[in-house]
């Protein structure tokens, strides 16, 4: 940065006005005030001129719609919801699938990039150059294209009655990815439960024997440990209820299935769309990181014998993960961001949902407004754990 | 050498800013009137695809019978029905379009309803199209009637009165649906057809200009009987512009009158010699009806020679020669038994 | 991680480094260093094969290249390109008026002559450029919109397809860029006032999908203007897409800014050069050349995102290919026509990205 402040060594008492006025400090000053004068005067105007025109017009204003009840149903809701809730509602409804759909692409677009990306920097020469052909056609075409693409592919699927079946367990037609699904137990919500208190027991343990390792220098293999730790809870929960396995199969019934769980055609198609666009993107990522790990390093491990998952893990990873984490994330919201092209293809997010409203209310203003401050809060907190992760990662100089 | 293309990048963004500037245009902020006269075109807001209504053909010239209403305020205005810009609209589009002034008045199968007249700022002209919400179903599905749908799958643009009526319908009846609901016009009809939907709602008058033209085979659909909810599509113009509406209600109503006086497109030279007064008035051989709306006392003469009356306009896009063939139903005048009464243009 | 590749490849004995590698030794080291990659490379490359017969076979050998006939398609076997040689007319120029297409055809040949020309090292020089942009602008002005020399006037409404594209990526660069770098200095800038004010446009924006940006851009900017002033559509959607770009290209040039070493500055200051002066003959000129590689993947992002029209109803290429695939008689040759359209898109991405890297090979030779 400039120092601005070159003239602080001449004595304060000496200074004539002209001194002050000519100074580089004072000047500074001026051009910060006209700068916030000007920011200032220039959002008072555009306020200004809002408020007048949707006066002159008589458009109502203000965020009172929200209690307002929608009269409009929603395909796919997590929450209970019909046409007598109100609008507020219906965009949490929105929010849900938003978040629904991107962690869903999230999960995919992780699973294909991190394989992409190791298969990138494969010795195998094949394997290398169909990566990054992957690579190169996934990420340069527009996302757009990609999730209309796939809408059309899925909507050009068979009808319900002549929908492909897939071996006994499901099937697929036009109305989207039908399949089996254990019958509803009250079983599920206490394995679900299990599930969150294994994983926590797991994490626990986990530390303890970091701390014991720490403090005696002695090393407790807590891999097996853990993983009855985490899926333990849950198959005893499973067992105590007397196991119940009644598995819900869907059947053809008037227009659709009848039993199991549907995917909507939307959802798939969207979800597809951003994942394999972000995937791409991913496994450039994932690239940079292993190729960050120097060579020096995992040979020193190696000549320290080292045992190979010990050099993955103690080695190799913390170093690609430090490069990898930051830019995954980044990634990561922008495929968030990326689920609001929902409105192409009719899956009910947010915009989509938003959109209705402001067509219902003619409030464009307020909801577009609410639209923003969703995402840049989730931008904003995603970005806050980032900083977070990031002083925890730290090389820590000692 | 990075140095002069910055220069040159810069001396290029100079120059669209320019072209930004000079873009920016005055359109009269309370006088619509004045503004359309000083712009020489009318901007009218129309469906970007509903055959019948309103569609651009393969070379871009835009015909149906809402584009025809707009002709209509133009041939009023101008003396000349061709001098009008058509601006496409999705239905998210449209009311800040006119809100916003980018159009100066909505010919875009809007429901005229009480919300939509007082919190978004609209005015309603009289309606021209009367009809209901209506369902279009593939007939080997075996529906022959809306309680046939329990359980459907409907495919619905967003923000439509339709999207409101079909969940009361279906609540009323204790029937349930999965809606998909899709803005873009073009993916919603390809939604229904390409089977993702069992049933595609919209205005009953829509309907048959999807089957006729977007589906394979129009002998393979067929709309379902009755009518579920009353859907009044009227223009619309902003508030706060009192002479700009009335010149949009009496254009509306002159079409009535017209029709009513059995003054068509094709008898309306004839018809200027008529002895009749109220056709005199009309077409403006006596009387100043023009000047009160501040435009050529000939204009109710210009819209019926260039563009019809509302039979005329009618029968042009939804006549039994047309591909979108659709019954008067309600949409005749009242004194045949229909809705549209044009008040006395005295 | 088995396959990852933490030794590079094994070098055979050479003296000479440049000699060839016999390709025995090269397949051996990248194809079959281990029984188990010689499994992978059979397993990948027989389902290459079997990939590549089947794009063969669907694409080319059973293919209708050319025909007016749906029926004659869908009796074939294979893709049908004849959709695009059908419809390339609605899909290329959307809902320009259909007799004016030749002036679309024109414009393009105006558009890419310029864009070569103004991207080649020989003619930089703006006695040349500058005459060279005012011209082909004003001409593709005239043709694009008309209503002089006695061309139909054809309003901003009607634009569509490929120009339309090209003029939405064209505009958002070029507007994109200088407001990128104002930004990215306001974000370095001495002044704590210019800084937030900086910081906080670019991450507000940053935080939300360009969706958002559009809608402002075409529902709500015209309420902030004054009653009576209206600013065309198709301009606000293009500055609503620069700005989203320019936020983005802010944060990799101020990643360049920070970059150069404090001495720079140090320097410009002990000769006395004023801070626009540093900025401009010192800084920028560097900081630009070292995240060149950052700036083109921008580019090319923005003309990705040029297709998010689409949701506001803009006739580019891929709108317009959506709408001429609700032809009934065509419906069913989707694919082949989205691919085009991915093809399209690949080309202008991958003529970018060569670009680039001849840029990056020129600025290291120091050529400029």
């Amino acid at each position: 940065m400039i120092d601005t402040n070159q003239d602080r060594s001449g004595k304060r008492s000496a200074r004539s006005l002209t001194d002050i006025l000519y100074s580089e400090s004072f000047r500074t000053l001026i051009y910060q005030v006209a700068l916030a004068v000007g920011v200032a005067l220039l959002g008072l105007y555009l306020y200004q001129n809002v408020i007048e025109n949707l006066s002159r017009q008589n458009i109502a204003t203000g965020f009172g719609f929200l209690d307002q009840v929608s009269q409009f149903e929603i395909g796919e809701t997590l929450i209970n919801y019909s046409s007598r809730d109100t609008y507020g509602r219906a965009l949490m409804v929105g929010l849900m699938n938003t978040l629904t759909v991107s962690a869903a692409g999230i999960a995919v677009a992780t699973v294909i990039g991190f394989s992409i990306g190791i298969a990138r920097v494969s010795n195998n020469w094949l394997l290398q150059r169909i990566a990054i052909a992957y690579v190169e056609i996934v990420r340069n075409i527009p996302v757009i294209l990609q999730v209309i693409f796939w809408g059309a592919v899925i909507r050009n699927l068979p009808a319900p009655r002549q929908a492909v079946e897939l071996w006994g367990l499901g099937f697929l037609s036009n109305r989207g990815l039908t399949f089996a699904l254990p019958a509803t137990d009250p079983a599920h919500v206490w394995m679900f439960a299990a599930l969150i208190a294994g994983i926590v027991l797991a994490i626990v343990a986990c530390h303890m024997a970091k701390r014991h390792r720490e403090a005696t220098g002695r090393y407790i293999d807590m891999l097996w440990p853990c993983v009855a730790l985490v899926f333990g809870p849950p198959a005893m929960v499973w067992l105590g209820f007397g196991a119940p396995h009644d598995i819900s199969f869907p059947e053809r019934q008037g227009f659709n299935f009848v039993g199991g769980a549907t995917i909507s055609p939307e959802f798939v198609a969207l979800m597809a769309g951003i994942a394999l666009y972000s995937s791409g993107f991913i496994a450039e990522i994932v690239r940079a990181g292993i190729q960050a790990t120097p060579r020096g390093q995992i040979e020193a491990a190696r000549s320290i014998a080292l045992r190979p998952r010990f050099v993955m893990r103690y080695v190799v990873l913390p170093q690609a993960l430090r490069v990898i984490v930051p830019p995954l994330t980044s990634q990561y919201v922008s495929l968030v961001k990326n689920s609001s092209i929902a409105v192409v293809i009719g899956y009910p997010d947010l915009v989509n949902i938003g959109n209705t409203v402001m067509n219902q209310t003619g409030q464009a203003v307020e909801a577009i407004a609410v639209m923003m401050m969703v995402y840049l809060i989730i931008s904003i907190v995603t970005s806050l754990l980032m900083n977070f992760y990031n002083r925890l990662v730290a090389i820590k100089e000692r | 050498m990075i140095k002069t293309k910055v220069a040159g990048l810069s001396a290029v963004a100079g120059l669209m800013l320019g072209v930004a500037v000079g873009s920016v245009a005055q359109a009269g902020a309370g006088d619509t009137l004045a503004a359309v006269k000083a712009r020489g075109e009318l901007l009218c807001g129309v469906h970007p695809a509903r055959h019948g209504f309103a569609a651009p053909d393969s070379q871009g010239k835009w015909s149906g019978f809402e584009v025809d209403f707009c002709r209509a305020i133009a041939a009023a205005v101008f003396g000349d029905a061709s001098k009008v810009r058509f601006v496409a609209l999705s239905s998210q589009q449209r009311f800040p379009a006119i809100q916003s002034g980018e159009v100066d008045v909505l010919a875009r199968n809007v429901t005229a309803t009480l919300s939509r007249d007082t919190a978004l700022g609209l005015n309603f002209a009289p309606p021209i199209f009367y009809t209901g919400t209506g369902f279009l179903v593939r007939k080997a599905d075996g529906i022959a009637k809306v309680s046939d749908l329990d359980g459907a799958v409907i495919c619905m643009a967003p923000g439509s009165t339709t999207e409101r009526n079909v969940a009361q319908i279906f609540a009323a009846a204790g029937m349930t649906y999965t809606p998909v609901v899709i803005e873009n016009n073009k993916q919603l009809v390809d939604a229904y057809v390409t089977g993702r939907c069992d049933a595609l709602t919209k205005d009953k008058a829509a309907l048959p200009g999807v089957a006729a033209f977007d589906t394979e085979n129009p002998a393979d659909h067929m709309l379902l009987p009755g009518i579920y909810s009353k859907e009044p599509l009227a223009m619309a113009v902003r508030q706060g512009d009192d002479p700009w509406y009335d010149l949009v209600k009496w254009v509306t109503y002159a079409t009535f009158n017209a029709e009513e006086l059995g003054v068509t497109q094709a008898n309306v030279d004839e018809m200027k010699a008529s002895a009749d007064p109220d056709i005199q008035a009309l077409l403006g051989v006596i009387g100043d009806n023009g000047t009160k709306l501040g435009v050529d006392n000939a204009w109710v003469y210009n819209i019926v020679k260039q563009v019809g009356n509302y039979e005329d306009i009618y029968m042009r896009h939804f006549g039994p020669e047309t591909p979108v063939a659709l019954d008067r139903d309600q949409n005749t005048l009242w004194s045949e038994g229909g809705l549209l009464y044009g008040f006395p243009m005295q | 991680m088995t396959s990852v590749s933490q030794h590079p490849v094994a070098k055979p004995a050479a003296y000479n480094p440049d000699a060839k590698i016999p390709a025995l030794v090269w397949l051996k080291s990248n194809l079959f260093s281990s029984v188990w990659q010689s499994l992978l490379t059979v397993i990948v490359a027989a389902v290459l094969i079997r990939f590549c017969w089947f794009v063969l076979d669907w694409g080319v050998i059973n293919a209708v290249f050319y025909t007016a006939d749906p029926d004659t398609c869908r009796a074939a076997t294979g893709a049908c390109w004849a959709v695009i040689v059908e419809k390339h007319r609605p899909m290329l120029f959307g809902l320009y008026p259909y007799a004016e297409h030749w002036r679309l055809v024109l414009m393009m040949v105006i558009y890419l002559v310029t864009i070569v020309v103004s991207l080649s090292p020989r003619f930089w020089n703006l006695r040349l450029l500058v005459p060279l942009w005012i011209v082909a602008t004003s001409a593709i002005g005239v043709l694009m919109f008309g209503g002089v020399f006695g061309l139909r006037y054809v309003p901003t409404s009607e634009w569509g397809g490929l120009p339309l594209t090209m003029l939405l990526f064209t505009g958002t660069v070029l507007i994109g860029m200088p407001i990128a770098v104002l930004l990215a200095l306001g974000r370095r800038a001495p002044l704590p006032v210019a800084r937030s004010v900086s910081v906080v446009f670019i991450e507000a924006l940053r935080g939300v999908p360009l969706i958002t940006i559009l809608f402002v851009a075409v529902n709500v900017f015209p309420l902030f203007l004054p009653a009576g002033v209206e600013v065309n559509k198709l301009l606000r959607i293009t500055i609503g897409i620069a700005i989203f770009f320019a936020c983005y290209q802010a944060e990799v040039i101020r990643g360049g800014l920070q970059a150069i070493p404090r001495g720079q500055y140090e320097a410009a200051a002990s000769i006395s050069l004023s801070y626009w002066q540093t900025t401009r003959r010192i800084i920028l000129p560097q900081a630009l050349r070292i995240c060149l590689p950052a700036i083109t993947n921008h580019i090319i992002a923005a003309m990705k995102n040029t297709s998010f029209v689409i949701i506001i109803g803009l006739f580019d290429i891929l709108t317009a290919t959506t709408a001429v695939m609700q032809d009934p008689l065509w419906r069913s040759f989707y694919i082949e026509a989205y691919l085009f359209v991915a093809l399209v898109y690949l080309f202008f991405g991958y003529a970018l990205s060569l670009y680039a890297r001849q840029v990056e090979k020129w600025i290291a030779s120091g050529r400029i």
